[in-house]
């Protein structure tokens, strides 16, 4: 990226003044070698979604940002619906809620040790993953309408889990507002036989160790401990999240005229909060979101079932459980004036100060575990959300490493087979049904996910915590 | 780029997700193209038997807008019922799109499929005939 017409305000903050039709300045979190590394396209998509009506404050950009579809993959923009604010189904992205959910075993790294090859055959078999899987369960359309509006807390009431799950899943499990009678015919389709499935690309499902503590409160508070097994979950809302972004952004993108929108790209398609289009979406979109919370409950439970059978009573329990491809209309004090703002995170993690109402009490103290995934030969991460991240993004922070290189430029790189012994000999165990899938996902076609996390605690987005480092990779 | 008459397909690139490019000499042909690319997203075609039917039809106001809802179409059908395909015949008059693509249920351990299509986007989504004459059609598929 050319940076020279960019101005640093800190060692991890880069501005664009607003020019043009921009409402509001870009900001990019990154340090130096990673903006420099950034595509250009991340400044002109930063600076198209600041020309949208009703933004607030500014258009931001993660450390980890890069091209997306209309706003950037880490992409963070806030809109006042009082305001003329908007909602952008490609602000949202294809895979409603895509998340990452970690759950702490208990188990140290030595008890894994001889089990290992067990283990991973036992989550091969019970988690459904790759393209054309379908889950355990079929759902009716009265059932898929129930998942819709509950969430994972319609999954627990029909066994999938505990109740006490749902105190450490965001919106306690259930996003309030879904309307499963907006979302078509041919969404519930596709999700009819795909709950509890894993999904395919980026996709995982990894038994990781915490390699190292940073924080030594916050990991005592999350219940981490060095060498101890984790397991993270790191998929959406599948086909039915894919259904429905698809519609609304046709449907956006013709629509925007009607709207009096002017947009500096077709592909930046929305609508006003307030109007129909925009309300019918808010309710879709939602319902999406507790697809792909009811989704991971279901993971969850599969898990716990491998996992019992091999560790009897070990149980996983959550640590916590965050998408980052939502909008939400959450809380925020802007220029000292508490407003209610729809907050698009597009590749970015929701990452909440100590004292947020909205954290569980055992995490009130140290803030929000925000959930970091890397590649099956690197590591994962696990920050905590700090009070500076309301003030500098609304209490927004990364969401992984980001690809560094496109998926057709991998293969012809790596060979899958190959990839998978070579990971064996580090001590990682890959099982995917899809050896292409796997060289596709090399741990070299991504970024440096260590250099996201320097400069996301740089620019005080988020803290480190705990490095997580692969075991066993369930891969689609 | 293809010499006129030829018919191909490409991908370009896209650093999370990945273009893919019809070329050829009708614009429906270079719809079947683009279609051929973006399952090869997905596996190589000529792995793919062309054992069952799905016909699909749309319309649209622009010519972009039917490549996009095109190869929705193809990923919804894709997705539902878990199929993949690697023929297609397609037909377009006055913005209207009749087609038919032919493929087989996804079989893991022969297409070793590497990603699922979420959806076709609106970036790079250019639907035009070239100096030569050639028709492109294309755009970004996330996956």
């Amino acid at each position: 990226m050319n940076i020279q017409h960019l101005t640093r305000t800190s060692d991890a903050e880069w501005r664009i003044a607003p020019t043009g039709k921009m409402r509001v300045p870009g900001i990019i979190f990154a340090t130096e070698q990673l903006i420099r590394e950034m595509d250009e396209k991340v400044i002109e998509q930063t600076s198209n979604v600041a020309m949208l009506p009703g933004i607030v404050k500014a258009s931001f950009a993660m450390p980890d940002a890069h091209w997306g579809y209309g706003f950037p993959i880490g992409g963070v923009a806030a809109f006042d619906p009082n305001e003329g604010g908007i909602i952008s189904a490609g602000g949202v992205g294809f895979d409603v809620s895509c998340g990452v959910r970690t759950l702490l075993t208990g188990l140290q790294l030595e008890e894994i040790g001889l089990h290992k090859e067990e283990l991973a055959d036992a989550l091969a078999c019970s988690i459904p993953a790759g393209v054309g899987s379908r889950g355990h369960l079929h759902l009716s359309s009265d059932e898929l309408c129930a998942m819709l509006e509950g969430g994972a807390q319609w999954a627990v009431s029909r066994g999938y889990g505990d109740a006490a799950d749902l105190d450490r899943i965001e919106e306690h499990g259930c996003m309030e507002g879904a309307q499963p009678e907006l979302v078509s015919a041919q969404a519930k389709a596709r999700m009819q036989d795909e709950v509890g499935t894993l999904g395919s690309g980026n996709h995982y499902l990894e038994v990781q160790y915490v390699a190292r503590v940073f924080d030594a409160r916050a990991a005592e508070a999350f219940n981490l401990r060095p060498q101890q097994i984790v397991i993270s979950i790191h998929c959406g809302s599948r086909g039915l999240g894919h259904q429905i972004g698809t519609e609304y952004l046709r449907e956006m993108a013709e629509a925007a005229s009607s709207y009096h929108i002017d947009l500096p790209d077709r592909e930046l398609a929305c609508a006003p909060l307030r109007s129909p289009l925009g309300e019918r979406y808010l309710g879709s979109m939602r319902a999406a979101i507790n697809c792909a919370l009811a989704n991971r409950q279901v993971l969850t439970h599969l898990t716990r079932q491998a996992f019992d059978r091999i560790f009897p009573g070990s149980h996983p329990r959550i640590l916590y459980d965050v998408s980052h491809n939502t909008c939400k209309l959450e809380r925020h004090v802007v220029d000292g004036v508490l407003r209610e703002l729809f907050v698009h995170r597009k590749g970015a993690t929701r990452s909440l100060g100590p004292g947020s109402p909205e954290l569980p009490e055992e995490y009130q103290s140290v803030g929000q575990p925000v959930l970091i995934g890397g590649t099956m030969g690197t590591s994962s991460w696990i920050l905590a959300g700090t009070r500076e991240s309301e003030q500098r993004a609304f209490s927004s922070a990364c969401h992984g490493a980001g690809r560094a290189m496109s998926r057709h430029a991998a293969t012809r790189r790596w060979r899958g087979r190959e990839l998978v012994d070579d990971l064996a000999q580090h001590g990682i165990l890959v099982r995917s049904p899809s050896l292409r899938g796997v060289a596709e996902e090399a741990p070299g076609a991504y970024k440096d996910v260590d250099a996201v996390i320097e400069a996301t605690g740089q620019a005080q987005l988020a803290r480190k915590v705990a490095q997580l480092l692969p075991l066993i990779v369930i891969k689609g | 780029m293809a010499s006129p008459g030829e018919k191909r397909w490409e991908h370009f690139p896209h650093m999370a997700d990945i273009g893919v490019r019809g070329i050829a000499p009708t614009l429906a042909e270079a719809f079947e193209q683009a279609a051929l690319a973006m399952c090869a997203v997905v596996t190589d075609p000529s792995l793919v038997r062309p054992e069952t039917a799905v016909d699909i039809e749309r319309h649209a106001s622009d010519a972009d807008l039917l490549l996009v809802d095109w190869l929705n179409a193809l990923a919804t059908e894709m997705s539902a019922r878990r199929m993949i395909f690697s023929h297609f015949h397609v037909e377009i008059a006055d913005g209207h799109l009749r087609a038919t693509a032919w493929g087989e249920r996804a079989n893991p351990a022969r297409h070793q499929p590497a990603v699922e299509i979420k959806g076709a986007t609106l970036t790079e989504l250019h639907v035009f005939q070239d100096a030569h004459g050639q028709w492109i059609a294309q755009c970004v598929v996330d996956v």
